[in-house]
């Protein structure tokens, strides 16, 4: 039974929206669906929260190692959610301006918008820059050449990073238009060559085969996997019967 | 006399305005030919107006005698035009009316603005238009029979299998290795990290990860190796916490499992990544697992447990994502083989004939490339050689391939 209400309601639900994707009458449903689901996932919040608050407050209670982390994220935790909910420093709206609360808390230069701005927007910009460190030390590695494979890769990545820079473009004109003076040849036939396109050409067309091969397979897989699900052939993700 | 005096004054006036008003601010010529039509393929909320531009509104004209059409509607039987449905803009040559009653018959009325706010003559569609609501939408005829071809060979090859007929299913290194992460990590006696991406269950990949969670629990309530799971999403913990469950207690240890080794995290794409990479750097899992839809943060995870020396196992669909997991991880999963993972990992016959049935749509795939690029090739051919007949002939059937089957032209040109 644990199992089955699940099944029957992903099965319906599913096969609602593939319905309302062919039957004009039945659109509305499938929007209604994915309404259902935005409900949903709002009213879980609270069930993540609570996992959140209740981890962090045992980890802090039982003075585990890394409790002072746990502190920190209850402070912030509590301290958000407080500013949020008070609307702490967002004037009223212009519709009421008789009632203190009516304004969004979203509002500019509000509590919940200053966190967010000078608070959450830095640090997650910091992480995002590690990304730079990472791409670096990922590419050494990457690129050694070890085998005809990696030699490959690196020429390929050589000419797309060298020709995506101003640096290709000056470095590449230079001994085309060389070869075009000494050999007579037309500078128009020679232009393929210039890094800034070379590279323009092995990502449009090299490196676009490859990703479209990859897409349609990830269509089927897709498909396939819905599929199982909906007609209930795969139920691992639905837990156990007991 | 004072009165006369008045009246050549004003006409005065009037006389001298005329000469001062500024060429735009003359009343533009009314649109031509305006035509209303039910709107195909909707459920009969749609009406489709066309017209013939103002002679006024010319595309290279400045300043622009025309800067918009109004457009009203009304019920037959009504006196007015009361109901303003859209403004379209200049140059604008037809306009959908999504707001209309199953049914009911309007009547449309169009004139061109000017930027001063002068409006044309107006022009009205000529007899009443019904919204009529389609039972099908012609336009995805062929995806519906791709669909349904792809969909039917999945379900036969899932019967064939259960009739008992040997499936030959390819190995997949990063699935084998399975075994080998978490056997290592109960060898070092650290934990399996097992992140399911970053987006909610609505997405198929978290439920191809979901899937794959379940077979690494069920080795690692065998091995009795501990499982970290850090979620982005409250429906995810919830999930993953019933499918780890339901694996331990496959394996015969419903004892060991620890319901808070699966937890929330936050929402936020680089807050989840600084929670979990904290972690990965003060626990120092020795497997860890990358198995749904990830973007940006593939690679600060991936690396981060490059750095902590684990063996990694990665499967996402997002394309973008899977060079950094290929340069960072021990083994990659690539797009469909992430989704096969559950039927190749269970070996149970009516999941495997699923695979069987994806291959189906495959040889459907490069069957309708082979031929679009045969098509095309010899139209090209043709096309040097001085075009002829045969020229236009393969074109048709190149555009037929691109706007019909794989477009949205509907069955037919």
């Amino acid at each position: 039974m644990k199992r089955t209400v699940p099944l029957i309601i992903a099965a319906t639900v599913g096969f609602v929206v593939i319905i309302s994707w062919f039957i004009p009458y039945a659109q509305s449903w499938g929007q209604n669906v994915m309404i259902w689901f935005d409900i949903l996932a709002a009213i879980a919040i609270v069930l993540g929260g609570g996992n959140l608050v209740k981890m962090h407050l045992r980890k802090v209670s039982d003075r585990r190692s890394g409790w002072g982390y746990s502190l920190i994220t209850l402070l912030a935790f509590f301290t958000t959610l407080a500013i949020g909910l008070s609307k702490f420093g967002v004037n009223p709206s212009e519709l009421y301006p008789d009632y203190v609360w009516s304004g969004n808390h979203l509002q500019e230069g509000g509590g919940f918008w200053w966190i967010y701005q000078y608070l959450y927007l830095p640090l997650a910009s910091t992480m995002f820059a590690l990304l730079a460190f990472f791409i670096a030390s990922a590419a050494f590695r990457a690129f050694r050449a070890k085998n005809v494979e990696a030699i490959i890769l690196l020429g390929t990545a050589f000419f797309v990073l060298f020709g995506k820079t101003y640096a290709g473009v000056i470095v590449s004109k230079a001994p085309l238009e060389w070869i075009s003076t000494t050999l007579g040849w037309q500078t128009d036939a020679l232009e393929m060559f210039r890094l800034d396109r070379f590279q323009e050409t092995i990502m449009d067309t090299f490196n676009a085969w490859g990703n479209r091969a990859i897409m349609i397979g990830i269509a089927l897989g897709v498909a396939s996997l819905s599929l199982k699900v909906l007609l209930g052939v795969d139920r691992s993700y639905l837990g156990s019967q007991e | 006399m004072r009165i006369a005096h008045l009246s050549l004054s004003v006409m005065f006036l009037t006389f001298l305005g005329s000469f001062i008003t500024p060429a735009h601010a003359q009343v533009p010529a009314p649109p031509a030919d305006v035509k209303a039509k039910d709107l195909p393929n909707d459920a009969g909320h749609g009406i489709l107006l066309t017209w013939k531009l103002s002679p006024d509104d010319k595309i290279d004209m400045s300043p622009r005698a025309v800067i918009r059409y109004e457009i009203h509607r009304k019920l037959e039987g009504e006196q007015e035009f009361n109901t303003k449905v859209g403004e379209p803009t200049y140059q604008k040559t037809s306009f959908e009316d999504k707001k209309c009653e199953l049914g009911k018959r309007y009547f449309y009325q169009i004139v061109a603005v000017a930027p001063d706010g002068s409006r044309s003559k107006p022009r009205i569609t000529t007899k009443a238009t019904i919204a009529v609501m389609q039972l099908f939408d012609t336009r995805r005829t062929w995806f519906g029979i791709i669909l349904l071809l792809v969909g039917g060979a999945v379900v036969y090859f899932i019967q064939v299998a259960q009739r008992g007929q040997d499936l030959k299913i390819r190995k997949i290194a990063g699935l084998e290795a399975f075994n080998e992460a978490v056997g290592r990590a109960t060898e070092m006696g650290r934990s399996c990290l097992f992140i399911p991406g970053i987006l909610d269950i609505n997405d198929m990949q978290t439920v191809a990860g979901i899937t794959v969670l379940s077979h690494v629990a069920g080795l690692a309530a065998e091995y009795d190796a501990r499982l970290e799971v850090p979620t982005s999403r409250s429906l995810v913990m919830t999930t993953a916490r019933e499918t780890v469950q339901a694996a331990y207690l496959g394996a015969g240890r419903p004892d060991a499992y620890v319901e808070d080794n699966i937890y929330y995290l936050t929402d936020e794409q680089f807050g989840y990544v600084a929670g979990v990479t904290g972690s990965m750097v003060r626990d120092k899992p020795a497997a860890c697992f990358y198995m749904g839809a990830f973007f940006a943060e593939s690679l600060i995870l991936a690396e981060t447990g490059n750095a902590i020396g684990a063996i990694q196992v990665a499967g996402t669909a997002m394309p973008s994502q899977l060079p950094f997991f290929v340069a960072a991880c021990d083994y990659t999963l690539i797009g469909e083989e992430f989704f096969a993972a559950s039927a190749y990992l269970s070996g149970e016959p009516h999941q495997l004939g699923s695979l069987k049935g994806q291959d189906f749509g495959k040889v459907v795939g490069t069957g309708l490339l082979a031929i679009g690029c045969l098509f095309a090739t010899a139209a090209a051919c043709s096309q040097l050689a001085g075009g002829s007949e045969l020229t236009k002939t393969l074109n048709t059937t190149v555009d037929f391939i691109k706007d019909n089957i794989l477009g949205d032209k509907g069955f037919l040109p």
